[in-house]
């Protein structure tokens, strides 16, 4: 079991979501966080003054799947939440150990 | 049954028309009732006027709080709102017991008024007049709050708002308004309207209402100083407010409350050039934020919301002094320049003089105000002339640009250096000495912290989890 955790645009969201749930990913875990790449954040404008927005508001999507899912996942909300521009975001896959569905207790496969 | 009801009733009405006709012919009126009837019902439109008009500027207050809030950040919001609130209603008790009988009381050698405190001794009309000139005092007053705003004590601010709507505002509107005939800058017995040879004009307080206003926020915020971030080794930096749609909102606001103060200040529900006051009053406002729109688009590359806010705010208070005296022509003209000033006004407060102004106040109703008094002494077209022919209330001679030399310019401006002095002297000797009795600024923590936990142990949006810097 791997976890697919993708920070995206939030603007992206109701796209990836809605492709996911199409290709038969309906669960998911979403958290609106903030962070920077490699462009350190954002110049904005007030009152005629620049300044910079060095955190940005991004939006985790989390996706616990099988091995054999990953790909066609990965691949579909890289698709999805790819604007082309900067920050556009990055998707991580880790290892999961366990899983465990709390309301009937079954485990791993069983429980995704 | 129905039908015959129906029959009655209709019968009823026919009896009615018929006792109605044959009664009328038969009373006659005189010329002199029916010239008595006429004026009743001419004062009786005053009176709703000038109500109506006060509710538009009452409803102000609802911009100022709104603009304010807007450009500053929520952790300040709760406090913004209570020192607007209580202006107003600070403004009232105060107007009534003090500011109204320094305004408007018997004249004492030009400067003040005398009597009429607490309103005794007053007729019904003069009620009337009362509370279309509170909601202006008011206005004057809350300026202050938003130059001030996100360092300033609740406890401070409090004091010299009843200050302010006691002695400041009413003492320069007895110079201007009280219509006395020693009234310093509007008197005929004035030695200055004397010494100049024409009385000064501020229709209805581009001076007396937003220089004054302008002027102590300016006293204000060289006593309190900048905010924390504001300036980095003297640069100054962008605190970005926390909701545009606040400041917007609050600004339109102010634009319609504005049909309300300058359309009533001719005093008169029966003056047709009320039309021409706030046809005039537009042209600026949107002149003003034409034009400011255009100088960020070009200094920035992007037009930048709220300075064109300002610029809309800067064109009202402008044409505030000359609206019943000049053209639409100048009214367009005035706006722009008011525009220019705006932009000019706000970056010369923060590069040159160092001052933090969160919302512009000082350049949109300092500075626009001073220029709303000088453009008359330019624009002035003078009563009996043109469009002006049946004017009641305008400058009374044409302004340089119009043929009229340069006396109407000269006491215009000496209204402006009047106004500079007064607002901003008298202020800076309140605030100083506010700073030394009860303290005009929050400590740091409290600052950081916001006002709104620190003064009044609420959040303004509680069940948000806000990350502030």
């Amino acid at each position: 079991m791997y976890k697919v955790e993708a920070i995206i645009k939030p603007t992206k969201l109701h796209e990836v979501k809605d492709s996911l749930e199409e290709a038969g990913f309906a669960s998911l875990t979403v958290t609106e966080v903030k962070g920077r790449g490699q462009q350190k954040g954002m110049v904005q404008q007030w009152r005629g003054r620049k300044y910079c927005v060095d955190l940005l508001p991004k939006t985790k999507i989390e996706i616990v799947l099988s091995e054999d899912e990953i790909d066609e996942v990965v691949e579909l909300i890289r698709k999805t939440a790819s604007t082309g521009e900067i920050g556009d975001g990055k998707i991580f896959i880790y290892p999961v150990k366990s899983v465990v569905r709390i309301r009937t207790g079954e485990k791993d496969g069983d429980a995704l | 049954m129905l039908k015959n009801m129906e029959k009655f009733g209709k019968l009823m009405i026919l009896t009615c028309v018929i006792l109605i006709a044959l009664s009328s012919p038969g009373a006659a009126v005189t010329a002199e009732e029916n010239a008595q009837a006429i004026n009743d019902v001419q004062t009786a439109l005053t009176f709703v006027w000038l109500l109506v008009a006060s509710a538009l500027v009452f409803f102000m207050h609802t911009g100022f709080s709104l603009v304010e809030i807007g450009l500053t950040r929520s952790k300040n919001t709760a406090n913004i709102l209570m020192k607007n609130f209580m202006t107003i209603t600070l403004g009232i008790l105060v107007y009534w017991a003090v500011g109204w009988g320094v305004m408007y009381g018997a004249d004492a050698a030009g400067l003040i008024g005398t009597d009429q405190f607490l309103l005794m001794g007053v007729d019904n009309a003069t009620f009337n007049g009362w509370f279309f000139q509170m909601v202006f005092a008011a206005t004057g007053a809350t300026i202050v709050s938003g130059a001030m705003a996100e360092r300033t004590g609740f406890k401070a601010y409090l004091v010299y708002c009843i200050l302010m709507v006691a002695i400041i505002y009413p003492v320069y509107g007895h110079w201007v308004w009280s219509g006395a005939d020693a009234a310093l800058l509007t008197g005929a017995e004035s030695p200055i309207v004397k010494a100049i040879g024409v009385a000064h004009h501020d229709f209805a307080g581009s001076g007396v209402v937003h220089s004054i206003g302008g002027y102590a926020a300016l006293a204000g915020v060289l006593l309190v100083g900048a905010r924390i971030g504001k300036f980095r080794n003297g640069k100054p930096l962008a605190i970005p407010g926390h909701n545009l749609t606040y400041a917007f909102m609050g600004t339109l606001i102010l634009a319609l409350g504005w049909i309300g103060f300058n359309g009533g200040s001719t005093l008169d529900g029966n003056d047709p050039y009320m039309n021409l006051v706030v046809v005039n009053t537009f042209l600026s406002a949107a002149a003003g934020a034409v034009m400011v729109m255009l100088i960020t688009w070009m200094k920035t590359g992007k037009p930048d919301p709220s300075l064109t806010a300002n610029g809309l705010l800067g064109g009202l208070v402008a044409i505030t002094a000359p609206c019943g005296s000049v053209s639409n022509g100048a009214s367009i003209v005035i706006g722009i320049i008011a525009g220019i000033i705006i932009y000019a006004g706000v970056m010369f407060n923060e590069n040159v003089l160092k001052v933090d102004d969160p919302v512009g106040a000082i350049a949109v109703h300092g500075y626009c105000g001073s220029w709303g008094l000088l453009s008359v002494g330019l624009f002035s077209i003078g009563i009996g002339n043109g469009i002006l022919a049946d004017a009641a209330y305008a400058a009374e001679v044409p302004g340089l640009l119009y043929g009229g030399g340069v006396g109407l310019l000269a006491i215009q401006a000496t209204g402006v250096i009047l106004s500079i002095v007064w607002g901003l002297g008298v202020s800076y000797v309140i605030f100083k000495i506010i700073d030394l009795v009860i303290g005009l600024r929050v400590p740091e923590e409290i600052e950081i912290m916001g006002l709104d936990i620190a003064e009044h142990d609420i959040r303004a949006y509680p069940e948000h989890q806000l990350i502030e810097d």
